[in-house]
Parts: structure tokens; sequence; C-alpha cells
């Protein structure tokens, strides 16, 4: 007997015309991700300046009226990368650094001692694409700004197990030998301003002073910044 | 003939594409397991680094091992549960060219450093627009052919794969918005938490829903047919069905615990996961249970072995998932190598093993023959299931090992281990780990031997009867 109904008539209703399970499957499979993803970008919880503006340097100012990138100290406040950062950054997706290197510390005790004070999420709002990574077969680089000298970090990107004899890391000879191109970066530097992050004219003209820089150069300067920009206290609780 | 009514030969493509594609994923997997036992294996070659194959291997195993087969059994089962033929052969050839393409593109992009930096979702903007039209292409094909089955209701294994193709076109098309500065450079619109949100909301169901929801639409075709037992329950198939679209989307949240993901938003993820494992044990009984009454057929059906061993490596791995996403466990084992086992223990024990059944039961209707060498389909299915257990073995060891070293501390009350010695301690599971990828490679290289073998074998037969016909 084709035509009896096993199940409920909805169900039975869906197996026999596919357009009718099309749209029920179009809906059903909305509802998680509008509930988890869309308040993120409403709520006020979910970015700590909300609560803590001072996170954010200049959050006072116009951005005609910023001061330029070159004004700002460590622990001023979260800001857009220099040109020769986003550079250094462009670099570091393209090897696939966050394969093996996560961005991001939970706040355990553990990691506050290894790797310094909890990432925020103000921390990473000009982070396009985040890099907080999956994986820590190599040690989180979320604060690993100002910790070894720039020296220490050439050397380890050119021979790793040079200063960490026990390092699986590759070699990254090539980083020494290839250059930054200024014209890319300055496209580069005009899409991200286009979809949102705070760049003057005047930090994106800094695009062709960093021509010709060796990109060893630049991932080093990315890695000097990260985790350096909040001068985070640890008697504040930053997540109510 | 059957062959007037079916429109097999793009599904024969897609099958040998398969095997060839299995093959080379694991090898490329095999090689960057040993790149970071032995480290010397990266030769200073910017384009056989870690980070530049890693991208390469999870597409191939993905995309091109997991897309043929899937693309395949969805153009073969659609025509044999419709008694029809698809709604547009040319389309379907469209699918085929247009997949392999982009396999070809991404395996030129990747190593080349053109990347996006989202785990699965790697490859750049050209490439997923190309990505869009084939999917689509392959979506509409199937849709409409199911539209003009012959059949009164739709059977089950079509649900799951409509199910796939609406959330992966759903998670495509958002988690690959982006601002494109060049021909082979973006950046995702979003940054930062949102942008880890929608990533891990396109990660996690890409494995629920490709890589589940899409095989155990196999799984309820290849796994009745082989056994030749109708599937064990509707109900538990309707209800399974509709609990697991409904709950794996949610899943996503709990990549991200103790991140600065706000904490309502993964301990939703968590408790959702939790929940998940009723329906996806639903699946794994509903498969298992369809051999009741004809259990005595795992001692001489080989390829009904592999179907079998997959719903347990399933039944294992939907346990281990919400175990590791409930948050006192994911404290231990985020960024752990726990996680990467518990990834193969999918791939390997479900996805390749249950692809490997459908295919060889492929290839017997496709070339209208038996297998070449069943020992070898034997041999295949032992390398298959000690490849993966030596691998998630190690993984297992070396995971809960670098967890629990991270926070150890000793009687004064600092950390006893720099992070430098805990990768010290890897070394032996990782050179373990590299065995069982290679263990596991092997059975893939013997399967795609055996199907070469056997396809020359049904050519040379049927040539010998159309001389003996014309003679």
């Amino acid at each position: 007997m084709a035509d009896k109904i096993y199940s409920t008539k909805l169900q039975d209703t869906a197996e026999r015309n596919v357009f009718v399970m099309f749209v029920m499957l179009l809906v059903l499979l909305s509802v998680g991700g509008l509930v988890e993803i869309v308040p993120l970008f409403y709520l006020d919880d979910t970015m700590e300046h909300s609560r803590h503006p001072e996170i954010v340097w200049q959050h006072d100012v116009a951005l005609k009226d910023r001061k330029p990138l070159s004004a700002w100290k460590t622990g001023d406040g979260v800001r857009p990368y220099t040109a020769l950062e986003q550079a250094g950054r462009d670099v570091y997706v393209r090897e696939g650094c966050y394969l093996c290197h996560s961005q991001m510390v939970r706040p355990f005790r553990d990691e506050k001692e290894r790797y310094g004070h909890y990432s925020l999420a103000s921390e990473s709002m000009y982070d396009h694409p985040f890099q907080w990574g999956s994986k820590r077969t190599g040690p989180d680089l979320a604060r690993v700004g100002g910790k070894y000298s720039n020296e220490w970090h050439f050397q380890h990107l050119m021979a790793p197990r040079s200063v960490v004899p026990e390092s699986v890391m590759p070699n990254y000879p090539w980083l020494a030998e290839n250059t930054v191109d200024g014209e890319a970066l300055k496209a580069h530097m005009e899409g991200l301003r286009m979809i949102g992050v705070p760049y003057t004219d005047a930090d994106i003209a800094e695009a062709a002073k960093v021509d010709g820089v060796r990109e060893v150069d630049a991932v080093i300067a990315y890695l000097q910044v990260l985790g350096t920009m909040v001068n985070l206290k640890d008697d504040v609780n930053y997540r109510e | 003939m059957e062959e007037t009514k079916y429109n097999f030969d793009v599904v024969r493509w897609f099958t040998i594409m398969a095997v060839v594609y299995l093959v080379v994923g694991t090898l490329v997997g095999t090689y960057i397991a040993s790149e970071l036992a032995w480290p010397f294996l990266n030769f200073d070659i910017a384009e056989i680094t870690f980070g530049r194959l890693r991208p390469l291997h999870t597409n191939a195993v993905i995309f091109a091992f997991g897309g043929c087969t899937l693309f395949g059994t969805a153009f073969y089962m659609v025509q044999r549960t419709g008694n029809t033929s698809l709604w547009s052969p040319k389309m379907a050839w469209f699918t085929f060219w247009g997949w392999n393409l982009i396999i070809v593109a991404a395996v030129i992009t990747l190593p080349l450093g053109i990347t996006q930096s989202k785990e699965y979702a790697e490859l750049e903007w050209p490439i997923d627009l190309a990505i869009a039209v084939v999917w689509l292409s392959w979506g509409l094909n199937f849709i409409m052919t199911i539209a003009k089955r012959k059949t009164s209701h739709i059977y089950v294994a079509n649900w799951f794969y409509m199910g796939m193709f609406v959330m992966i076109t759903y998670l495509h098309v958002v988690n690959s918005l982006a601002i494109p500065v060049g021909m082979w450079k973006s950046y995702s619109i979003f940054s930062g938490v949102q942008d880890a949100m929608i990533q891990w909301w396109w990660g996690h169901n890409a494995v629920g829903f490709y890589l589940t929801a899409g095989f155990l639409g196999i799984m309820y075709y290849f796994v009745p047919k082989q056994a030749n037992r109708p599937v064990f329950s509707y109900r538990l198939s309707v209800l399974h069905f509709w609990a697991l679209m409904f709950g794996y989307v949610w899943l996503g949240a709990h990549h991200l615990q103790y991140t600065a993901l706000p904490d309502w938003t993964g301990s939703l993820g968590a408790a959702v996961s939790l929940a998940m494992i009723i329906p996806s044990w639903g699946g794994a009984i509903n498969g298992m249970m369809t051999l009741s009454g004809a259990w005595d057929k795992l001692r001489t059906d080989y390829i009904l072995r592999f179907m079998i061993m997959s719903l347990a490596f399933y039944a294992m791995s939907t346990f281990e998932g919400p175990v590791m996403s409930s948050k006192t466990v994911n404290a231990l084992s985020h960024y752990t190598d726990w996680t990467v086992g518990h990834v193969h223990s999918g791939a390997l024990g479900w996805v390749a093993m249950v692809s490997a059944g459908a295919l060889y039961h492929l290839v017997e209707r496709l070339w209208n023959t038996k297998m070449y060498s069943p020992a070898l389909v034997n041999i295949h299915f032992w390398t298959s299931t000690i490849g993966t257990v030596v691998y998630i073995t190690a993984m297992w060891v070396s995971g809960i090992m670098q967890g629990l070293m991270w926070r150890d501390y000793d009687e004064f009350g600092t950390l006893t281990y720099t992070f430098a010695e805990s990768v010290a301690a890897m070394h032996p599971y990782y050179a373990m780990r590299a065995i069982g990828g290679m263990i596991f490679w092997t059975g893939g290289a013997i399967m795609l031997f055996n199907v070469i073998m056997t396809i020359r074998q049904a050519s040379a037969q049927r040539s010998t009867a159309a001389a003996t016909a014309s003679a």
C-alpha cells in the first residue's frame, strides 16, 4: 500500500514533495546559527571595550583627528597594525603559522604563568581574519611581543633548533630573501579599511616605505606587537 | 538493461577519482605527520613545509576524496531509489569536471601559500566562487532528480544528502565572505570574535553535515543493499534525522570554550553537543541493527565488514566528541593532539571506512563484476582498522600527556615543564602516528590496485563476451 501514512502527516508530505522537505531544512538549519552568531554583532557584552573603552587607543577622538600610528606606545591600547606589521601578518597567514600556534590565552592559572593575561575579544577586533588557532604544537603567541629580542626571533625563524633544540618547527630561510611588495601592501590596507579597520590615508601611505623590506623583519615586527597593545590590569575583571 | 535507464558513466568516474584521492590525500597526511616527528623532512622548501601542506592534506581528504565519494554515491543512489535517470546528465559532467578542476587549483595554490587561513576553507576567493557554482550544480541536479522520481516517497538516504546540501551552502557562503584585495588575496569581512565563531560554525558543520550527514546518507543506502536487509527502523531514522539536522548546527561554539567568545555561546554549544549523543547513536544503531538476523554475513562479506566497523568508529567518536566538548575535559583537551586524534577516529574510522565499503559495492555494481581479489579487500580492511587504531591511540596518549604537562605544578608551586619539554615528550607518539598513517595509506594503495585490476578484468570479460556474441 503505497499510500499508507507511516508517520505524521507533515513527515509524509515532506517525503512525497522534495520542495517541502527543502524548505523545512532551510528553516530548521538556520536556527542554531542565527541564535549563536547574530547576537555577537550587537550584544554589548561581547566586546570588553564597551565597558572599558580605555582598551582602545584614541577611542575618544574621530579618525581624522587620530594621532599617527607612530605616536602609539606599548600599552596605549588596541590599534590597527602598522604597514610593516600588516605585511608580517600576511606572511604569518601565508606560512600557516596558525596551524601550530594559537593566539588565544585562556583564563587558567598555568596559562597566565606561561603566556600572560587571558586574551580579550577587543584585542583582536581589527584582526581580519582572526588567528586564534586551534592547536598548540608550538606555544601560544598571543602575548609573545617583547618576550624575545629581534635577534633571537631572526635566529629562531632561520633555524629554530639552533635556539630551541626540542623544536619541530620548519626553518624559514626564504623569509630573509623575499621582500615586501609595497604596492600590494597598499591595496591590502585599503581593502582592510573598506571592511572597517580605521586606517587614515597617512597610515596607508606608510606602505610605500615598507617596500623592499625583508619579510623576516616584517614578521618580527608583527610578533613583537602581539599582546602588547593593551596594558591589562590584574585587578580588573574584563569579562563580567 | 540498467545502463539505458540510469546515467552511470559519471558515477564510474567519481568512483575512480575518489579512490585516487584517498591515496593522494592520506599520502600528504602521512608526510606532514612525519614532518612533525622528523622536522628535517621540511627540507627548507617553502612549498612542502607543514604549514602549507596541512591545508592541502585536509582539502584533499575532505573535498577531493570525500567530495568525489559523496557526489558519486549521491548520483548513483538518487537514480536507484527514485527509479529514474538524472535530471541533467550534462550538468553531472559539469560537476565532475568542475570539482576536479577545483582540486587541481587547490593543489597548485595551497603549497604556494595562497590561503584565507580559515581551517577547511583555506581556498582563496576565485576558487571559492567556483566551489559555489559547482556545488549548486550538484545540488540542483540532485534535487531535480528527486523531483522527477518514479517512486512515491523519498528514500531516507536522500534526506541526508539534502540536509548536507542546504547547510553546506549556508556555511560556505557566509564563512567565505571576504573582500578581495588582489587576484589571490582577500580578507574575511568579519574580525576577531565574530570571525572565530563563524569559522567554527563552518568548521564543526563541515564535519557535521559534509562528513556526517552526507556519509549517513551513504550508510542508509549502501548498508541495507550490501546486507540485503531493510533498514532496521523507519521511525528511528525519522527521529534521528530531524534531531541531527536541528542539533548539529549549534555545536561550533564548543571549539571556542574559555576563549574570548562570550561564555554563553560556548556553554550553549557544549550543552547541545552533549545532547547530540542521542541522534548520533540513533544513526549508528539503525545502521548496525540493519544486520540483525544476518550477522553471519560479516564472516564472509568483507565489504560489509568495512561498513559495520565504520559504524563502530562512528559510535565511538560521537561519544568522544560530546565528552571533549564538556568544559572540564575541554580545558585539558583543547589545543592538544587529542583533538587531532578525535578528528581522525571520525575521518579514518568512520568516513574513509564507510566510503571504502560503498566504493567497493559501487565497483562491483558499476562494472558488473566481482572484486579482482576479495583477499586484498580483507587486507585493506585490516590495514585500515589497525592504522586507525594506532593513529588514535598515539594521539590519545600524546594529547592527554600534553594537557597534563602544560598544567603541571611542582612542589614549589611553579610550572614543572617548559613548553619545549612537552614538545620533546611528543616525539615517540608523533613517530607512532606517522606509522599508523602509513599503515592506513598502504590499505588505500591496495584498494586502488584492486579497483584498477577489477576494472581491467571487467573490460576484458566484456570484450570476450562481445567477441563471442559477434562470432
